[in-house]
């Protein structure tokens, strides 16, 4: 018979070859069905690791990119402060226009307003109108189509046409239906709806107007206002020059938002106008809500990290408190407690790194497609779930060093019981 | 070598303390087919497994080739095992998970045999016990009598100094426990120290010397004079 006693080998190498070698036959003939809903919840606990902060953050994801989409643009120029607009708009329309990078251009000419209905049946002089105020839009309805795809979110009636003189779009926000706040600082109109016939006040002068459409977009800056086209604003305004108080600049797929402000800003638009990139000229509240959801998405993924680990305890302890005999016999064999704990976080692992392939393959294909398709109606955003890949695999990094954890810590403190015990099962 | 010497094993139940060894002293000669038997309760399994370094006694001493293995840690008793002894239980003990050769393996490879000299090692152990066409078969796909033999298989695997067999008929019918039993019988032609505990008189008086035991102490030790 062949002996091999007094093999000099590195210690180290040979438990963890033997670890390995325990392990894989355990995966492999262990009952599959265990093996599977092992696999099961350790996905499950991986999605609960990040959906939750996924949907905080997705709110207000999707509330930024609709601000972009629909607002801001990638780049927005306003009129500098104490300034009332633009100055030389059309110098920075064509600075603009000249940029490289440029998809498509909006400039809108905005002035504040009073939107006034029910004017007509008022009986008592002394009665107050049916009326909201808010800043009231001048838009090319064609070319702001193009850059923001206003158009998509007319939810009653129909958009602009380049000659409606005498229609209007009124944002959702100004309607008591949509938004059903009423308080002195906020006054909506109630009784009013597509086709009805509303009064504009604009710089001391007043018209009629029809409403055409409502648009709804969940953007403040969008909802709270009131559209026209360009030329009935300046008309009522008195206003014959060309300037204009917003110019967004719609970017060709790819290209950076700072790279075109730089850009702007070197050719000189800044001397006219405040230059931002969409994520500066997010409103503030934006900001300090997408920060408090940072947080609490972080504290509710160290709480999902922390069931994440007491779940792998619990699995690798059931796992090897069930197997306690046969790791009294390994040891009783003269295997020794370092490869039959490798033995157990190799376990551990394969199934944390299953679960969490399986988990980021339902997470990436199947959840964050159907919540793109089917958002959550929240009331500022269509809720996606914010989930990037970098965000995923570093938390699969922590499930990892988790599971390593996990998956030792029982397995220590079977192999620390008494060998002859775990033998006989006493 | 082996020496037992004053051996006492208490077990504490509840308020109570039972006393399975008496200071049971004895010496097994290198290459010796030993049987302890006695009576259910009698201490003879909880004898070997004192005498293999599985269980720390309360008394006494036992030594191996001139160490007190008592003295031992559990990382030398552990090495003692794996390199020195080799272990036959009752209910075989095997690896559900792993095939025939790979129970056997495990072991090998644990004492450094590449994976390659390990199974062959085993293929070669098994077919010793008459397994050739069962080596990759797991536990659950072999008779008794053959899954204990996996286990002598494992157990000498390793071509170990003493043998240490916990009623390694016990589970098995007369047929099979005859097969079991030459086995044991040719590895001690061949010098091996086998250290065999049973309850059945008849397979006890088929090894080289019986000691018997009753209430934790020897009441009889004679060689076998067959």
């Amino acid at each position: 018979m062949t002996i091999i006693k007094k093999v000099n080998k590195p210690p180290l190498i040979i438990p963890l070859r033997l670890g390995f070698f325990l392990a894989k036959r355990q995966i492999i003939r262990g009952n599959i069905w265990t093996t599977i809903l092992i696999i099961m919840v350790m996905s499950l606990t991986f999605i609960n690791l990040i959906f939750i902060g996924g949907i905080l953050t997705g709110i207000i994801e999707s509330s930024s990119v609709s601000n972009r989409q629909l607002y801001s643009g990638d780049v927005i120029i306003s009129a500098l402060s104490k300034k009332p607009y633009i100055e030389n708009s059309p110098a920075v329309i064509s600075m603009v226009k000249a940029l490289p990078w440029t998809e498509a251009v909006s400039y809108r000419f905005v002035s504040s307003g009073v939107i006034e209905a029910n004017y007509k049946n008022k009986t008592d002089l002394s009665e107050l109108s049916e009326e909201a105020g808010g800043l009231v839009a001048g838009i090319d309805p064609e070319v702001e189509d193009a850059v923001t795809g206003l158009a998509g979110k007319i939810i009653e009636g129909k958009y602009l046409d380049s000659d409606d003189t005498e229609f209007i779009l009124v944002g959702a926000d100004k309607f008591f239906k949509y938004t059903p706040i009423d308080t002195p600082s906020m006054q909506n109109l109630k009784n009013t709806g597509v086709g009805d016939k509303v009064r504009v006040s604009v710089a001391g002068r007043t018209k009629e107007f029809t409403i055409k459409g409502i648009v709804r977009s969940k953007v403040g800056e969008v909802d709270n206002r009131i559209f026209m086209i360009s030329s009935s604003l300046r008309d009522m305004a008195g206003r014959s020059d060309n300037s204009v108080n917003e110019i967004i600049l719609k970017l060709k797929d790819g290209a950076d938002p700072a790279v075109a402000q730089s850009a702007l800003l070197a050719a000189g638009a800044g001397k006219w106008g405040k230059v931002q990139t969409w994520e500066e000229s997010q409103p503030k509240f934006l900001k300090d809500i997408k920060g408090t959801f940072t947080i609490l998405g972080d504290i509710v993924g160290s709480i999902g990290l922390v069931v994440a680990s007491i779940t792998i305890f619990i699995v690798i302890f059931i796992n090897a408190i069930t197997r306690r005999k046969f790791i009294g016999i390994m040891k009783g064999i003269g295997i020794n407690s370092f490869a039959i704990e490798f033995s157990y976080v190799l376990q551990s692992l394969f199934y944390a790194g299953i679960g969490t392939a399986v988990g980021l393959s339902i997470l990436f294909f199947a959840l964050v497609p159907y919540f793109v398709s089917h958002p959550v109606n929240f009331p500022f955003s269509d809720g996606v779930l914010a989930v990037t890949w970098k965000g995923a695999l570093i938390r699969a990094a922590f499930l990892m060093t988790a599971s390593l954890i996990a998956g030792y810590i029982p397995a220590k403190l079977v192999i620390r019981q008494n060998t002859l015990d775990a033998i006989l099962g006493r | 070598m082996i020496i037992v010497e004053n051996l006492v094993k208490k077990f504490k139940t509840g308020d109570s303390e039972l006393i399975a060894l008496k200071g049971v002293s004895f010496k097994v000669a290198e290459g010796q087919f030993l049987a302890i038997t006695g009576k259910s309760g009698s201490g003879k399994s909880t004898l070997l497994y004192q005498m293999g370094a599985l269980d720390f006694p309360t008394n006494g001493s036992v030594y191996i080739d001139g160490k007190d293995i008592v003295k031992m840690g559990n990382r030398e008793r552990t090495e003692l095992r794996l390199m020195e002894l080799g272990y036959v239980f009752q209910d075989y003990a095997l690896l559900p998970e792993l095939t025939a050769v790979e129970n056997v393996m495990a072991p090998l490879m644990m004492q450094g045999a590449p994976k390659k000299q390990a199974r062959m090692i085993s293929e070669e152990s098994l077919r010793k016990v008459g397994l050739e066409h069962k080596l990759y078969n797991k536990p659950s796909q072999l008779s008794g009598g053959e899954q204990q033999r996996v286990s002598i298989a494992r157990a000498i695997g390793h071509n170990p100094k003493i043998i240490f067999a916990d009623e390694p008929t016990a589970n098995l019918d007369s047929e099979t426990s005859k097969i079991v039993l030459d086995i044991f019988l040719g590895l001690h032609k061949k010098g091996q120290t086998i250290v065999m505990v049973t309850h059945e008189s008849e397979y006890a008086v088929l090894a080289e010397r019986i000691i018997r035991l009753s209430d934790g102490e020897i009441i009889s030790d004679e060689k076998n004079k067959q």
